[in-house]
């Protein structure tokens, strides 16, 4: 294998690892639509707070999830985010509404009251991940776009990729896209009540109620995720050949078998959050649901976003121009860039190392009321 | 693409106005950190509870400023993409590293010690904490490092080739892309106005606790440390911005010449000190001032160091006098030429790309030299005319100047503090000095605002100076589609940040001697 080519691979796999990252604290997002379903003051500001521990890390891995891209694969930042322009732009709006709403929230005299900011915070925590959601399933299912790099020296249309005039909404129009795009949602949701059950002591009856949505939203996840499963693996897709795009039948299946290693991560990562969610709504006494589930989610989307790239796949298809698709190898940086990233990417383990020391110190003793009388800062 | 020009400048306008409102939060929390990692040091150091108040009290009005800068920031980030995709493809090889860099090295620092800051003071020992706060200092500054050299490159785009095959640029020498003058100038520069800001900020709040008569020692405490923190930061912005303004006249001297509303150069070029320019209508080359108030020689002297030597203004530039690497003035090409020039090198690229598919390597070849020949002036080949690259001169002029006399203004006011605060105490509760202490917060920002409207404007019409103007950097988006989210954004911004002034004011006026003095947490 070329040294481009491999950096071409180590790269998709860390936007890999990130995205898998990025799912797996979406339950975020999933507590925050959560905080006005059945529960009462003191259990809202439980859960806030409790979240708000962790709000940050999410929004920074979406943060370093989109400079990666645009680092590694900047033909992709141009052509999905410059396209689909308003998909990208209601991800973000949601995203911004949510950064102001934790601070805000409860503090005196914020003007719109503490009912405004907790609707941001659902706004976020439904269509952050509904729509994070379609945004992956185009890479799957494809958008309509074009891309010409000669359009460059036409100076009265310079723009090189061009996108269909509905820019985006017909990505979350497509039923393929939403489904996707739910599985997201309800997996949120299932890792959000099983984060609150490790995170959160002292309220019997906010557990109980946890538990039970444990098994409701991870019933809904597990049906929506087996319907995407088979969507996906019936779905044709764009494989280069010397240049060239044939369209293949299956493709994903075809990746899942030629690749089998990614075959058996998958079944592992879907027992572990099998596992991870059923033993947290049938045995009262387990908090630990949230590592395996967690693990288990972020193994799967891992092996997803690995099935879309690898192998010549076109991993952002063109529905108006095969010719248009993005793999890994045609939208990457050149090989000098790559190179010093990849040099970069040393200090990603130390980074994980401090993120982990810090969240064992600061978990160390869960959310309370008690503790929460002690913190001088609330959300 | 028949909306280009509004969908230019619906663009323009929309980063240009998240990136001021991001830019209101970025330097209080630059400085604002810093101050609080000082607090809290003298905290575990005294002991003293007082401490842990007046660090607690300052930490509590940064978190709500890092929020807002967080929500802010991201925008920006993903408009170069959403807004600005052909720059992404065209040099993304290139501004994609730092942005990546910023996020694994510095923002995840913020992120995950900044919960510690605000949540930590029950759960970890006092050394962690401290800790933290200062790694939470240190990851702001890494951040804005990062960001820095970013937006340098975009002033002064080195260590990079043209791939002819790809249509694009690439990075070839990251070493130059990080660490030429221009983004250790600019970095240095950014963070320690980000000192002086949040040093005015906290004397400003100070001394409306002083004029209240509310926590009065923590009040002359806290502007203590906020008057040395600012007189630090005023005098090292004014060195530094001497060190950017000396870059920009090599890099940027269309850009000096706007900042001075300089159209004919000369020999022993005077600085304008106080000016009002004439309308543009009524302006001519020879004479664009209504009036002027000037200093002999001295815009030749900070620059050069030496009073005999020329400065080219607008129409010299035009005309084809420009200043080299070294510093000298010397006779090139003018921008009609490179206009000239520039289009021949884009039609060389359009020869090379249909050489290429038919399979002519000589003919490619040729292409390909005659590409590389003319490279430098590619971005040209997009102006419509040579005036087209002059930048908006009375925004870029007045902010300037508005910057320049501000900053000075803030000399004063730290000098004039730190005397009364060590020597005439009885001052520091003057009504009318509490006064200017709150105004000077309004200065402050002003003056901050204004330094990177003097630095994005007098870069103009260029994204990345003279590679690519900001007419071919554009997405293909209707203008219509822009105008939405620029005023969606307006909405949300204006709304939280007057949400953010008021929960500031209440928690401010409500903060009682017991909050600060005697802290119960």
């Amino acid at each position: 294998m070329e040294t481009l080519e491999m950096l071409q691979a180590y790269w998709w796999l860390l936007i890999s690892v990130l995205g898998a990252a990025l799912v797996f604290l979406l339950f975020v997002q999933g507590g925050q639509s959560m905080l006005h379903c059945n529960v009462s003051e003191n259990q809202r500001l439980l859960m806030v707070n409790s979240l708000g521990l962790k709000w940050e890390l999410t929004f920074t891995t979406l943060v370093v999830f989109g400079g990666a891209f645009f680092a590694s694969f900047p033909l992709f930042y141009s052509t999905s985010f410059g396209g689909a322009y308003w998909l990208w732009m209601l991800i973000l709006l949601s995203f911004v509404v949510q950064a102001f709403s934790y601070e805000f929230r409860r503090k005196r005299g914020n003007i719109y009251g503490t009912r405004t900011y907790d609707l941001f915070l659902m706004f976020n925590g439904l269509f952050g991940c509904v729509l994070l959601g379609v945004a992956v399933g185009t890479m799957f299912f494809g958008g309509e776009f074009t891309v010409s790099k000669a359009n460059i020296l036409d100076v009265s249309a310079p723009v090189i990729s061009n996108w269909a005039p509905t820019h985006g909404l017909e990505a979350i129009a497509c039923w393929k896209n939403l489904l996707l795009g739910f599985t997201v949602f309800f997996l949120a949701r299932t890792m959000a009540s099983l984060y609150f059950i490790n995170n959160i002591a002292g309220d019997d009856d906010l557990t109980t109620k946890m538990r039970r949505k444990v098994l409701i939203n991870g019933l809904i996840f597990a049906v929506l995720f087996v319907a995407f499963l088979v969507v996906l693996l019936l779905q044709s897709g764009y494989r280069q050949f010397d240049g060239e795009f044939v369209v293949e039948p299956n493709i994903y299946l075809h990746n899942l078998l030629g690749m089998w290693w990614f075959s058996a991560i998958l079944l592992v990562g879907v027992v572990l959050a099998l596992y991870g969610i059923f033993r947290s709504a049938f045995d009262k006494k387990w908090n630990c649901g949230i590592w395996y589930a967690g693990i288990g989610a972020g193994l799967a989307v891992l092996v997803l976003f690995c099935i879309a790239g690898y192998g010549g796949t076109a991993y952002l298809p063109s529905i108006t121009d095969p010719a248009s698709s993005l793999t890994i190898a045609n939208s990457s940086s050149s090989l000098f860039t790559l190179t010093v990233m990849s040099w970069v990417s040393v200090l990603i383990p130390f980074v994980l190392a401090y993120i982990a020391y810090v969240w064992a110190k600061m978990n160390a003793r869960p959310m309370s009321e008690k503790e929460l009388k002690a913190d001088s800062h609330q959300y | 693409m028949n909306d280009l020009l509004g969908v230019v400048d619906w663009s323009r306008a929309q980063f240009a106005l998240t990136a001021m409102y991001h830019w209101l939060f970025v330097p209080l929390t630059i400085g604002l950190s810093l101050i609080v990692a000082v607090m809290e040091t003298i905290y575990v150091r005294t002991g003293l509870p007082r401490w842990k108040g007046i660090t607690k009290f300052w930490m509590t009005l940064f978190g709500i400023n890092f929020a807002c800068g967080v929500a802010t920031g991201l925008i920006l980030e993903f408009e170069f993409g959403t807004n600005w995709s052909n720059y992404s493809w065209f040099v993304g090889d290139i501004f994609g590293a730092p942005l990546a860099i910023e996020g694994i090295v510095a923002f995840f620092m913020e992120a995950t010690f900044v919960a510690v800051m605000f949540f930590g003071w029950n759960r970890v020992s006092k050394g962690f904490h401290l800790t933290s706060t200062w790694l939470t200092a240190i990851g702001v500054s890494l951040s804005a490092l990062w960001i820095l050299v970013a937006n340098s490159w975009m002033q002064n785009p080195v260590g990079m080739k043209f791939d002819l095959a790809q249509m694009r640029n690439v990075m070839d020498n990251f070493w130059e892309v990080a660490f030429n003058p221009v983004p250790v100038n600019k970095f240095f520069h950014a963070v320690f106005s980000g000192w002086t800001l949040a040093g005015v900020f906290v004397i400003g709040v100070s001394c409306w606790l002083l004029w209240r008569k509310r926590n009065v020692e923590a009040a002359k405490s806290s502007l203590k440390i906020g008057t040395w923190v600012g007189l630090a930061g005023i005098l090292l912005t004014l060195w530094t911005g001497h060190g950017s303004a000396v870059q920009v006249s090599k890099v940027q001297p269309m850009k000096l010449a706007a900042m001075e509303g300089l159209y004919r150069g000369s020999v022993g070029q005077d600085l304008v000190g106080v000016a009002v320019l004439k309308g543009e209508d009524s302006r001519t080359d020879e004479d664009p001032m209504l009036f002027s108030i000037d200093i002999p020689s001295g815009l030749s002297y900070l620059v050069y160091g030496e009073s005999d030597r020329f400065i080219p203004g607008i129409r010299d530039l035009i005309n084809g006098f420009t200043i080299d690497q070294n510093g000298d003035t010397v006779n090139t090409v003018s921008y009609a030429d490179r206009i000239a020039l520039g289009t021949k090198s884009r039609e060389a690229l359009a020869r090379y790309g249909e050489a290429v598919k038919a399979g002519d390597t000589a003919a490619a070849a040729q292409a390909a030299t005659d590409v590389e020949e003319n490279f430098k002036y590619f971005g040209y080949s997009y102006l419509s005319s040579p005036e087209a690259a002059i930048p908006p001169v009375g925004m870029t002029f007045y902010s300037f100047r508005i910057m320049v006399m501000a900053g000075g203004y803030l000399l004063l006011l730290f000098v004039v503090l730190l005397f009364l605060s060590y020597r005439k105490t009885q001052y520091l509760e003057k009504p009318w000095l509490n006064w200017v202490g709150i105004l000077s917060i309004a200065v402050v920002w002003i003056c901050s605002q204004a330094g990177w409207i003097v630095a994005e404007v007098g870069r103009q019409p260029w994204v990345i100076q003279d590679l690519m103007p900001t007419n071919a950097a554009i997405s293909d988006i209707p203008a219509s589609s822009v105008q939405i989210t620029f005023w969606i954004f307006a909405a949300i911004f204006t709304g939280l940040l007057i949400a953010e002034i008021s929960i500031m004011l209440r928690y401010i006026a409500a903060s009682s001697k017991n909050d600060i003095e005697n802290p119960t947490h």
